[in-house]
């Protein structure tokens, strides 16, 4: 664990982006196989464990430390691994080395669930408190050491010399611990070979855009759709070298989320990438994010789970077809494709991302307005915007600019008052960066109407967090209740992407992704909105529309 | 007597009724007693004010000779009776001229300690163990997860930083009172001999330090100078200031901060920090625990920091205890003073 430890450490405290990828290009070439690859794994998010989860660490702790002092430790640190590596009682600290990367992934998957809580704390009792936090980072997965999986991809990459797009397109050809990939990156073998098909392309991704950026731009070399507010997924089916079927789904970034949608899965008997949105259908109209959220939130994936929210993906592009890749097409003729393949395969779930009909930008712009009467129909509540796209673009990882562009609906704003203030986690840990915010009743009280944790910068952060320590009425846990009186407390400018009808919030409604767009140190709490002003935009959300 | 009838917490700071004073008062006051010279405990604008000589001098540094209406030191161990309570002063071991307050009225003595630490400090005089019936205490640190390692420790990392990237300036942020000067002391230590650099925020109070005898050897002000002299050098300045453009006339710097919040490493990466300095004038777990039970006090109440954790371990003691939930302190070493 030395090594990696250290890795980890050094890690966690370089802000810049080439001395990491320095740090790590160094740990590839020094550190052997396999512990190089499981490294690799872990700081991809490829590593779990049947039986080693957060909840075993929490026990561990538990019954070593104040439950009490724990709590209050755990909510000040805000990273459980870091808590508890603090924390655990100090055994006269023996050397790391006879304890590898190797031996910690091996035992954690081979020893039996009963015996893991002792062979954990063994571990633990062996480790120096660094050890003892890559240890507990293992097993949590958040790794939070400021390295994404692209950037690890990318060290990987300049440590073979092989561009970063040659290695996503193997990346999903190999496994844990990458003996393999590491074997073709050092020159001693072939690249691990993606004839499967179930290989993960990176996606294209777009720039927001407003109408006085392409008012200038000629209409006709754009085709427009709906920007659907579901999850974004890459579709991959095809047959393993031995003929044997095999299909994928992908998340954006590259993770294999499959066994959350075995329904969707089962369904994919064809042989192609597909590039879309996932949401949920019922009652033949696409349902909003809130319902697919609840589907994403549960754990275990039940058959009632999934005839209650059937999901289906609604495709926008493919990217391969048999053998052929097709990234390098000009979006129209990937859409004529993709247009053939759907009607080709009607018993699949999936469905074509109908085009925004327009002849002028105003055209686009009164659709976007109003999706329902635009072209969306009974699925408009599901539609967050409109995606422009340059006919002739070919299909380019990354953010390329100039080709795709998204443009949002407006938010919609209201001022509230601050009422509580939460203790963030990570990078945010001892900050009250978690924001409950009200608006006035009839009857002159703040009733709290939503949470915010984001929209504001760094300063604005120590800003908010000094108010809320200065004005502190009332302590609950990690929660404090702050002065909100008619003339003394904050306002907040909340802005926000739609409105709810919601039976779960004392207020009767539900925000949907709250932040806050501006602090409002100039106004009383008085000069707040009032739940009736709030209710007022409920009938303008496109979620009313039913 | 009541220990409240001693002191009581009231929105300006602590409260003795008998003499009529406030001690380390957030606002002004007619009288205050400051237990040292952070500015989150000493401000300007009271009356009068009682302290120790070293403290009013930073006073004076700090906010300039007429800081207060009425100066009187106070020597530590010495005491003064003002209207029935027993006043006197002992070392806090925090930064030089802190102190613990003790007051004593009717049989009864309460001890206050402002921010204390045990840790030794070649600074400032050691701590000074009162014994007392009720001990109100700080919490800067108190959680199970603030164990620091000794100064000298984090100095040698310091070193070691140094010796790996010679090439390099390091930049250590470290506050203006107390830390700065404790950091260039335990350098002098560990044999670190060449002159240290520091930010001109850093200078008087530095001065100050070595007019009162405290050694620290050659300490100079940056100056404009080509960004190759300060290759390998060792540069002190407010943490703030590693967050302007002040840096931009050093090549390549590491930057380092010297506080216990580095502790925690979601703290140092807030703020850019490469090398984080676990260095703290304020007690850890541990010492928080030894000091309470050193005093012999059957009641413990908690000023300001994580007053819940420290409380629920005086119960598991039988100790009685109590939040007070002051406002305004532990500015000095926060992040967000930074």
């Amino acid at each position: 664990m030395n090594r990696f430890a250290a890795l980890l450490d050094r890690l966690a405290y370089e802000p810049r982006r080439l001395s990491k990828l320095a740090l790590l290009e160094t740990y590839f070439r020094e550190t052997p196989d396999p512990d190089r690859g499981w490294a690799l794994a872990a700081m991809t998010g490829a590593l779990t464990f049947k039986h080693a989860k957060a909840g075993l660490i929490r026990n561990l702790a538990a019954g070593r430390t104040d439950p009490v002092l724990f709590g209050l430790s755990y909510d000040f640190v805000g990273d459980l691994a870091e808590t508890v590596s603090l924390m655990w009682p100090a055994n006269e600290a023996r050397a790391n080395a006879e304890l590898t990367i190797t031996d910690v992934v091996e035992g954690l998957n081979t020893t039996p669930k009963d015996d893991l809580p002792a062979r954990v704390a063994d571990w633990l009792d062996r480790l120096d408190e660094n050890g003892r936090w890559a240890l507990l980072k293992l097993i949590t997965g958040a790794l939070r050491i400021g390295v994404s999986a692209r950037l690890a991809r990318t060290a990987l990459a300049q440590f073979g010399g092989k561009s970063p797009d040659q290695i996503e397109d193997v990346w999903h050809a190999d496994a844990p611990p990458y003996t393999h990939l590491f074997a073709w990156l050092e020159g001693r073998a072939e690249a691990p070979s993606t004839q499967t098909l179930t290989r993960f392309y990176p996606p294209m991704l777009s720039h927001p855009i407003d109408p006085a950026e392409f008012a200038p731009l000629n209409h006709a070399d754009f085709s427009a759709e709906w920007k659907w507010d579901g999850i974004r997924v890459q579709a991959a089916a095809g047959r393993d070298a031995g003929g044997k079927p095999v299909s994928r789904l992908y998340s954006r970034t590259g993770e294999d989320i499959s066994a959350s949608f075995p329904d969707l899965v089962a369904g994919f008997e064809f042989d192609a990438v597909l590039d879309g949105e996932l949401l949920i259908r019922r009652e033949g109209r696409v349902q909003d994010f809130n319902t697919l959220q609840q589907r994403l939130n549960r754990k275990s994936v039940t058959p009632k789970l999934i005839a209650e929210f059937p999901a289906f993906i609604r495709c926008y592009d493919i990217l391969a077809l048999g053998d052929d890749d097709l990234r390098a097409l000009p979006l129209f003729e990937r859409r004529a494709k993709l247009e053939a393949f759907i009607e080709q395969h009607p018993f699949a779930p999936i469905d074509l991302s109908p085009l925004i009909p327009f002849d002028t930008w105003d055209a686009l712009a009164a659709a976007r307005a109003d999706p329902a009467n635009g072209g969306a129909g009974v699925d408009a509540e599901a539609v967050e915007g409109v995606m422009i796209k340059r006919r002739d673009a070919p299909y380019l990882a990354g953010r390329p600019k100039g080709y795709w562009f998204k443009w949002k609906r407006d938010p919609m704003v209201i001022d509230a008052v601050l009422m509580y203030a939460q203790r963030g986690s990570g990078k945010r840990s001892s900050f009250y960066s978690d924001y409950t915010f009200g608006v006035w009743t009839d009857a002159g009280e703040l009733s709290p109407v939503g949470k915010a944790y984001f929209g504001f910068t760094d300063e604005e952060l120590i800003e908010l967090d000094k108010f809320v320590r200065n004005n502190t009425t009332n302590r609950f846990g990690p929660v404090r209740e702050v002065t909100h009186t008619r003339t003394k407390g904050l306002v907040l400018e909340v802005a926000f992407e739609g409105l709810q009808r919601s039976t779960r919030h004392k207020s009767g409604i539900a925000m949907r992704f709250p932040r806050i767009s501006r602090i409002r140190w100039d106004k009383t709490p008085k000069d707040a909105d009032t739940l009736e002003d709030v209710s007022k935009l409920l009938s303008l959300a496109p979620e009313a529309e039913r | 007597m009541q220990p409240a009838q001693i002191l009581h917490p009231r929105p300006e700071g602590l409260y003795c009724p008998l003499a009529d004073l406030y001690i380390d008062p957030v606002r002004p006051v007619a009288r205050a007693l400051i237990t040292h010279g952070h500015s989150d405990h000493a401000r300007a604008g009271h009356g009068s004010v009682l302290a120790t000589a070293d403290t009013l001098a930073i006073m004076a540094v700090r906010y300039g000779a007429d800081f207060a209406g009425a100066q009187q030191a106070l020597a530590y161990g010495e005491t003064l009776n003002l209207n029935g309570a027993r006043f006197s002063l002992h070392s806090a071991g925090h930064v030089l001229g802190s102190a613990q307050a003790a007051v004593e009225a009717g049989g009864c003595r309460v001890v206050v300690s402002g921010d204390f630490k045990r840790q030794p400090d070649p600074t400032c005089a050691p701590f000074e163990v009162a014994p007392c019936d009720v001990f109100i205490s700080e919490a800067t640190f108190a959680l199970p997860v603030f164990n620091h390692p000794s100064a000298e420790h984090e100095v040698r990392k310091l070193l070691a930083s140094v010796a790996m990237f010679p090439e390099r300036t390091h930049i250590v942020g470290a506050y203006a009172l107390g830390k700065a000067q404790r950091v260039m002391a335990e350098l002098r230590r560990c044999g670190w001999e060449k002159p240290i650099f520091v930010h001109g925020a850093l200078m008087e109070l530095t001065e100050l330090y070595k007019s009162r005898g405290v050694a620290l050897g050659d300490v100079r002000h940056v100056e404009t100078a080509p960004k190759s002299f300060y290759a390998g050098a060792i540069v002190l300045c407010p943490p703030g200031a590693l967050q302007t453009p002040w840096v931009r006339r050093f090549l390549d710097p590491v930057t380092a901060v010297a506080s216990g919040w580095m502790r925690i490493r979601a703290r140092a990466r807030q703020q850019g920090v490469e090398l984080p300095l676990v260095i703290s004038d304020h007690a850890d777990w541990s010492d928080l625990q030894r000091t309470i039970l050193d005093t012999g006090a059957g009641e413990i109440w908690i000023t300001h920091g994580e007053a819940d954790a420290l409380a629920h371990w005086c119960e598991s003691q039988g100790l009685k205890a109590k939040a007070l939930h002051l406002v305004g302190y532990g500015d000095e070493e926060e992040p967000s003073a930074a």
